[in-house]
């Protein structure tokens, strides 16, 4: 018998604005200018809000902050797919979309800095609290696409990781059970080139993240991460497959982490000027502001605006946060169970001793 | 059979130093178990350091700094975001004669890895009864106080205390920190190796520059007394001396036993000291039920009973998730409190 081929495996990348400007008009999705602008907006109001947490660290004010810088057109790109009845289950990069889901600044900055009310959010927000362990949120993407099915709703979960998550156990977990059960999941890998120190190269010796998905079974696609218009045509085709009964996707989108890992690292340890400034000639805020800017949509009186608006929002944000009164101590007893037990709730009122006296 | 190219190996010294010698460098505990890294990997070649971001970046506290540099990637390696992997691929290397040092980069990643670590790490050399052992070192920076994110501030030292087949160190000062870690490495057991992270450069001590090992399985007493015992690890022991030193201002003599390591347990100094003092109070930061104070207050209880004053008492964390930055305060143990709970005891 011959060998035969059984299985090829074939991945498509997706750009449609790219980094000069160039546009492919044939695949440029159908958006008016009023939503292009807004996806400039929005963008704008992720860097304001992510360059003033970092302001806040400096100043002591914010615990250890991770930048989302450069990667906001991922994030504004899946929010424009998303409609309201969509899940949002994050890593911990991913506040432009928090913010985009619903989830209020000052709650973000409040979980930054160390408040447990910051991961509560309000009724009907569809948006589980971030994960810090990484890629362990996967599988919750895989559940709660899986009860979304389970329940017939028209709806699908969107779920988060990096590149390096891409390397712990559970996102194999995940997209396999994901596959299996047709789950109406959408799993994103904001590749960021990064995981602290390590390239995206040392994470596997897979060419690209997106082929993995062909070993599940399940449609994988790379887009250029800092095009939002690419972005937002890959997560309409995914969600419409994932809400329709399609099954789940997993969408690469390359980008690249303009900052440090976090306020704690030091990124200049490992990594060169000349590849940051390559990438930040690649930023994707210029390349939608030249594009709107060469349709004659947006001009430097808008912008400066715009960006006026931003810095009063994110005010207006860091008010809200720094008006929160200081938490009760008490709250770490209080939500443990759904009744606190007898021996903590002797330790509580330890703690209520010792705090008054 | 083509056994593949021979390791090196220098039979070990075993330099024994009471006390530094003056002239030693002062040193963090971050520097100390880098010292003792590289002094190990000097010696011998069967050592390979491994974890997320210890080569390049030198450990995210800096504990692997330099270690790429000096010892080259077959032997410092950056792996894959992946703590069962690291874990597992370490097993690997140890039953064929490696001596791997994994690290994971804080305790509250360390869950993907507990399968290999219990599963298997642990149980190698009973289940192959003697054929194949798993001598590597597991180091993780453990514990509160540093206002970290989420996940960052865990101690759960007695998941691993209560697993048979692994030790479990912590030390608590920078003399200690590379004489039991060179003591890990060449320990023929996997060692969980637990560091301080709040103290990792809180101060420095005299370390000397050559390889000395600080026996696992024995306790240290920083301070003797006569009054009352305070049993302590990791970071607590500051914590303890502390409020040692503010009862001495009243008259009370305080010993503090510093565990270093949590198993085996050295019950010989723990019992002596108890039964001298016929008081104690155990601090912990980890949560308190079945916290491993359970353990030195049953072992009292067995070993010392008829010599208490008063029942042992504990101050640990209580039994709630670590709370984030804003309230962690509220958690940790702290002079005072320790002060207060010795107060009780005595008064009782
Ligand atoms: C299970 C686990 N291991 C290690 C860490 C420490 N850590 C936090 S983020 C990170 C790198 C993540 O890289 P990637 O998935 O690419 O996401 P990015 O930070 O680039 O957004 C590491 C190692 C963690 N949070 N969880
Ligand atoms: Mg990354």
């Amino acid at each position: 018998m011959p060998r035969t081929i059984i299985h090829e495996c074939a991945v498509e990348r997706l750009e449609i604005l790219g980094p000069e400007g160039q546009l492919d008009t044939e695949l440029m999705p159908e958006l008016d200018d009023e939503t292009v602008r807004a996806l400039y907006r929005d963008m704008v109001r992720m860097r304001t809000f992510d360059d003033k947490a970092v302001k806040l660290q400096r100043q002591g004010r914010m615990g250890t902050w991770a930048q989302l810088k450069g990667q906001e057109a991922i994030q504004a790109g899946v929010a424009l797919a998303m409609i309201e009845s969509d899940w949002l289950i994050p890593a911990f990069r991913e506040h432009g979309l928090m913010l985009l889901r619903g989830v209020p600044g000052h709650l973000i900055y409040a979980y930054w800095a160390g408040d447990e009310r910051g991961a509560s959010f309000p009724e009907g927000v569809r948006c589980l609290p971030i994960a810090v362990p990484v890629g362990s949120q996967l599988t919750h993407g895989a559940g709660i696409g899986l009860s979304l099915k389970l329940r017939g709703e028209h709806a699908a979960a969107v779920t988060f990781g990096g590149d390096g998550a891409t390397s712990e156990g559970d996102f194999h977990e995940a997209l396999n059970f994901a596959g299996v059960f047709g789950t109406k999941t959408v799993f994103v890998i904001q590749n960021n080139q990064w995981a602290i120190s390590m390239p995206r190269k040392r994470q596997t010796s897979s060419p690209t993240l997106a082929q993995k998905a062909d070993a599940y079974g399940i449609p994988g696609l790379q887009v250029d991460g800092n095009d939002v218009f690419a972005v937002y045509t890959a997560a309409v085709e995914a969600f419409e497959r994932a809400r329709s009964g399609g099954g789940p996707s997993l969408i690469e989108a390359v980008t690249y982490r303009l900052g440090d890992h976090t306020t704690a690292d030091d990124a200049t340890r490992y990594r060169t000027g000349e590849e940051l400034e390559y990438w930040q000639r690649r930023d994707p805020i210029p390349r939608l502001r030249r594009h709107l800017e060469g349709r004659g949509l947006w001009d430097a009186e808008q912008d400066q605006a715009l960006k006026e608006e931003a810095v009063r929002w994110v005010a207006s944000q860091v008010d809200a946060f720094n008006a929160m009164p200081m938490a009760d101590p008490g709250d770490i007893f209080r939500f443990m169970y759904h009744e606190v037990p007898p021996a903590l709730a002797e330790q509580l009122e330890w703690l209520e001793r010792e705090v008054r006296a | 059979m083509n056994a593949g190219r021979p390791l090196h190996t220098r039979e070990p010294e075993h330099g024994l130093h009471a006390v530094a010698p003056a002239a030693s460098p002062k040193l963090t505990i971050a520097q100390a178990v880098c010292g003792a890294l590289a002094s190990e990997m000097e010696r011998d070649e069967r050592i390979i350091v491994l974890g997320e971001d210890v080569g390049i970046n030198g450990g995210v506290f800096r504990a692997t700094d330099g270690l790429l540099a000096q010892f080259g990637p077959e032997r410092v390696m950056d792996t894959p975001l992946a703590e069962g992997a690291i874990i597992g691929v370490s097993v690997g290397l140890a039953v064929t004669g490696f001596r791997p040092v994994a690290e994971i980069q804080f305790m509250g990643f360390v869950y993907p890895a507990v399968n290999q670590i219990l599963a298997h790490a642990a149980r190698m050399r009973n289940r192959t009864r003697g054929r194949l052992q798993v001598p590597m070192v597991i180091r993780m920076p453990y514990g509160g106080g540093i206002h970290a994110p989420e996940s960052h501030s865990e101690s759960y030292e007695a998941l691993f205390v209560h697993s048979p087949g692994i030790k479990v160190v912590v030390p608590s000062n920078p003399y200690d920190a590379k004489g039991l870690l060179i003591s890990a490495i060449r320990d023929e057991d996997p060692v969980m190796f637990l560091e301080p992270k709040r103290i990792y450069r809180a101060f420095r001590e005299p370390v000397p520059d050559e390889s000395y090992t600080v026996p696992i399985g024995t306790a240290a007493v920083p301070r003797t007394g006569g009054d009352v015992t305070l049993i302590a690890w990791g970071a607590m022991v500051r914590i303890c001396l502390d409020a040692a030193a503010a009862l001495e201002k009243d008259g009370v003599s305080v010993e503090v036993v510093d565990l270093r390591t949590l198993n085996p347990l050295d019950r010989d100094t723990l019992i002596e000291s108890v039964v001298k003092t016929g008081r104690a109070v155990v601090v912990h930061e980890a949560p308190r039920t079945a916290g491993v104070g359970a353990e030195i207050v049953a072992l009292i209880n067995e070993h010392a009973l008829l010599q208490l004053e008063a029942p042992v008492s504990r101050v640990t964390g209580f039994d709630t998730v670590m709370p984030y930055a804003r309230l962690e305060e509220h958690y940790l143990p702290n002079r005072d409190r320790v002060v207060a709970a010795v107060r009780n005891v005595l008064e009782f």
